[in-house]
């Protein structure tokens, strides 16, 4: 694929990337503050404000995090949450085993192709405004297993993260580190940017006729999600 | 009468003094037997594809290769192979590879399904990475990919950059076609996972129920498929591939995993490990396997009574305590990175006095801590309602399904590995291997409790030797040289008991300074197979129970 072309030149490149999110994110800002009350009350007037910062800081103040592992990062996750460490000193300790009645989800390991769209699944089905803290390497970029044949190079390229807590795994410290930051934003009313997030959960019959695609037609429905891997693209 | 205990009776091929005699299996198996190779730990026999069943039967009923430790799969310039490593749950010293090689074009070799039970995945293992077909098995499925994924990732052509598309079904029924039910027809198909907090990781267990029973399970695992196999072939023998292992089963079992690779390496190699790294690695490898018992234990309480308040938070407390000596040793919390081919990588912390200590106070509050475990959960009322008599894995299922560790000794399977194949100081050492006759959920919490009281026994014999040890030997690494080359074609299989069994590892090596195959046998994967036999025809919770009791982790299912 790309490989054969020659290299790209620095701006090309950008372009793309660019292209890319705009292509995602479909134009306007992350709108994951959303309100249905601001739509109904035109632009900011000064109540809205007001409430949006009291809201801000009720959300940053009280988070429930998803109970959710994956892997060796999961296990510091249960000591960040446990004794000693414990994350409820900071409002921020309450696991919740559904997605539906969580705020903030932890990404605690590494994401492989069979995973990756569970793991959109799951966000999706988080209520907004919903954060999220990627913990350690593998979810930064794959970590030690990068060069692996069936590891996604990152969390960032399924759901947007607000977090990154690097370390292999990070020590329970750190992840509450990560924590108190995130709500520092939270309380400022930040939210991340998206950055590209190139795989997405799209219909079957909805993508562009390859030769892959023709190969795998029998077994898959044309309704049925399905989850792209373009590894040769991947970071 | 005489009074002398009767001549233990000998398998075919066997000497009275425990070893083999490979000329006598040759003759067993007669003229399936078409060449004989010589790797490391045994010999292995060359046999056509077709006759896989008859030897592997032959040899499991006469000569007494009841335990297929393990099967890998690996693709040559020329041929396909599959090696089939036998021991025997007796003395697994006795071991033996049955080699199958198959042609290029067309690999498709006989299976073992209908021997071993534990070949089924196995085989699924084998056919998904490296793509040779098992005509017999019943199930041959991908296992660890998913379903629509192109080529077979270990064989020699495949390419690493082509696309992939996977589906998320969620109102498919995969069991349609597998679950037979019988004349009733008011099932329930329900998905377990993989998000669930009760499948411990990212399992997902695919269940068919009638009312509240359970007909069918089939754990559908491969979503934390990380490529560690691949990724060990990529390192290089002396310092890369030592990380991983800490990565394969990750609470806190660090230490037992990285045993298994050193073990293994060193064995390949021909290097010696010091006595005083031998004293060192015992008792950081118990520490680890205390630390990973706590964790299954909390995490079987949280199971079993949604205790997140007592139980769940006392073991890890003592984990933390763990944590703490370990890091002192090692420093890392998690992934340890302590091991070297050839010992250790540093001495023990100064002032090591402080450290003896730290680690005698612990052990002497283990005993006392376990009491309150054993209140709290084995003489809980409790907690013996739920769990006695509810998955139930007889013995003979257990060998057959290749179980291993704690949940093959809680079905009385007298088989641990640090006795009867030693390594490291363990035959130096009093503890007792703990084994029960309850088959059943209960019995493999109890196994695990009990352990971790022999671990502190060892743990404590350890710092005694280590208090004593003169000053000018405390040699803690081996002349090792810096690039190692195994010699060409050099095959080993090498197993240690790891927390949740038996964890063998299987390298050729290709002359290089990287292996040419590295294969994991992981203990939790064979002993979660074994899901299906407890769980069926229990009640929901009783499976969870049974899930929670396997104590799998999935880093080490899926590698």
């Amino acid at each position: 694929m790309s490989k054969e072309q020659s290299e790209p030149e620095l701006h090309d490149t950008l372009e793309q990337a660019q292209s890319k999110q705009d292509a995602r994110m479909g134009g306007g800002v992350d709108d994951r503050f959303n309100s249905k009350l601001r739509q109904a009350f035109g632009s900011t007037p000064f109540i809205l404000t007001k409430f949006d910062k009291f809201m801000n800081w009720v959300r940053g103040n009280s988070m429930f995090m998803l109970l959710f592992g994956i892997a060796c990062c999961s296990i510091e996750m249960m000591h960040t949450y446990a004794t000693k460490h414990d994350l409820d000193r900071f409002g921020a300790g309450v696991p919740r085993a559904s997605p539906r009645q969580a705020d903030v989800i932890i990404v605690p390991g590494t994401i492989v192709s069979k995973f990756g769209p569970r793991l959109k699944r799951v966000y999706d089905q988080m209520p907004e405004p919903k954060f999220v803290v990627s913990m350690g390497s593998c979810t930064i970029s794959g970590g030690p297993f990068q060069e692996g044949y069936n590891v996604v190079k990152g969390a960032e390229e399924i759901i947007p993260c607000d977090i990154h807590v690097p370390g292999c795994p990070p020590r329970p410290e750190a992840l509450i580190y990560g924590v108190l930051k995130l709500q520092e934003g939270i309380r400022a009313g930040e939210s991340a940017p998206v950055t590209v997030k190139p795989y997405e959960l799209e219909q079957f019959g909805d993508l562009d006729d390859d030769a892959l695609v023709r190969k795998l037609a029998s077994e898959i429905d044309e309704d049925d999600l399905v989850m792209r891997y373009n590894w040769a693209d991947s970071p | 009468m005489s009074l002398e205990a009767p001549e233990p009776e000998l398998d075919v091929g066997e000497t009275p003094d425990g070893d083999l005699d490979y000329d006598e299996l040759a003759d067993l198996l007669g003229e399936h037997v078409l060449d004989r190779e010589e790797h490391v730990n045994a010999e292995g026999f060359v046999i056509r594809p077709d006759s896989v069943e008859t030897v592997l039967a032959t040899l499991k009923e006469e000569a007494g290769f009841d335990h297929l430790s393990c099967l890998t799969a690996q693709q040559y310039g020329d041929r396909y192979e599959s090696i089939y490593h036998l021991k025997k749950y007796d003395d697994p010293t006795q071991e033996l590879s049955v080699v199958v090689p198959t042609a290029s074009e067309e690999p498709v070799s006989g299976s073992a399904a209908g021997v071993f039970d534990t070949a089924i995945w196995h085989e699924r293992e084998a056919y998904d990475l490296v793509g040779i077909e098992y005509e017999d098995n019943p199930d041959l499925r991908r296992i660890l990919l998913p379903e629509t994924w192109q080529g077979h990732p270990l064989s020699n052509d495949y390419n690493q950059d082509q696309p992939q598309i996977v589906p998320l079904r969620e109102h498919a029924n995969p069991m349609e076609k597998r679950t037979q039910v019988p004349d009733r027809s008011d099932t329930m198909f329900i998905n377990i996972g993989p998000h669930h907090p009760a499948t411990h990781g990212v399992l997902h267990l695919e269940t068919v129920l009638d009312g509240e029973q359970v007909v069918d399970v089939d754990p559908d695992i491969g979503y934390l498929h990380r490529c560690e196999e691949q990724m060990c072939e990529q390192g290089t023998y002396r310092h890369q591939i030592m990380p991983y292992p800490d990565r394969w089963d990750y609470i806190s079992a660090g230490m037992l995993n990285e045993w298994s690779y050193a073990r293994a390496a060193e064995d390949l190699a021909d290097i010696d490990v010091p006595e005083y790294a031998q004293v060192i690695r015992t008792m950081a490898a118990e520490m680890s396997r205390i630390a990973a018992h706590m964790l299954a234990i909390g995490t079987f309480a949280l199971d079993i009574y949604g205790d997140f308040t007592a139980i769940f938070m006392y073991s890890i407390t003592d984990r933390e305590k763990l944590q703490n000596l370990l890091e002192d040793l090692s420093g890392q919390r998690l992934m340890f990175n302590y091991f070297r081919l050839g010992g250790v990588a540093w001495d023990l912390p100064e002032p090591r006095e402080q450290y003896f200590q730290k680690v005698r106070d612990f052990c002497e509050y283990m005993p006392g801590r376990l009491e309150e475990y054993h209140n709290l959960l084995t003489s809980n009322e409790l907690f013996q309602m739920r769990v006695l008599d509810t998955g139930i894995l007889p013995p003979e299922e257990a060998r057959s399904y290749g179980c291993t560790g704690p949940v093959a000794r809680g079905s009385g399977i007298d088989y641990d590995l640090r006795r009867d194949d030693p390594y490291g100081y363990y035959d130096e050492l009093e503890w007792d291997v703990i084994t029960d006759d309850g088959c059943d959920n209960f019995a493999r919490a109890l196994v695990r409790l009990k352990e971790m009281e022999q671990s502190a026994r060892i743990i404590e014999q350890c710092v005694d030797v280590l208090e004593d040890w003169p000053e000018d030997e405390r040699e803690i690494q081996s002349n090792v040289p810096r690039t190692l080359k195994p010699d060409h074609d050099k095959e080993i299989y090498r197993a240690v008991e790891a927390a949740k069994g038996e964890l063998g590892i299987y390298i050729r090596s290709d002359g290089t300074d990287r292996p040419g195959r590295f294969k994991i046998r992981s203990p939790a994967f064979c002993n979660l197979q074994s899901l299906e036999v407890m769980a069926e025809g229990e009640y929901i919770p009783d499976m969870v129970a049974a899930l929670g009791s396997l104590d799998i982790v999935l880093g080490e299912v899926d590698r």
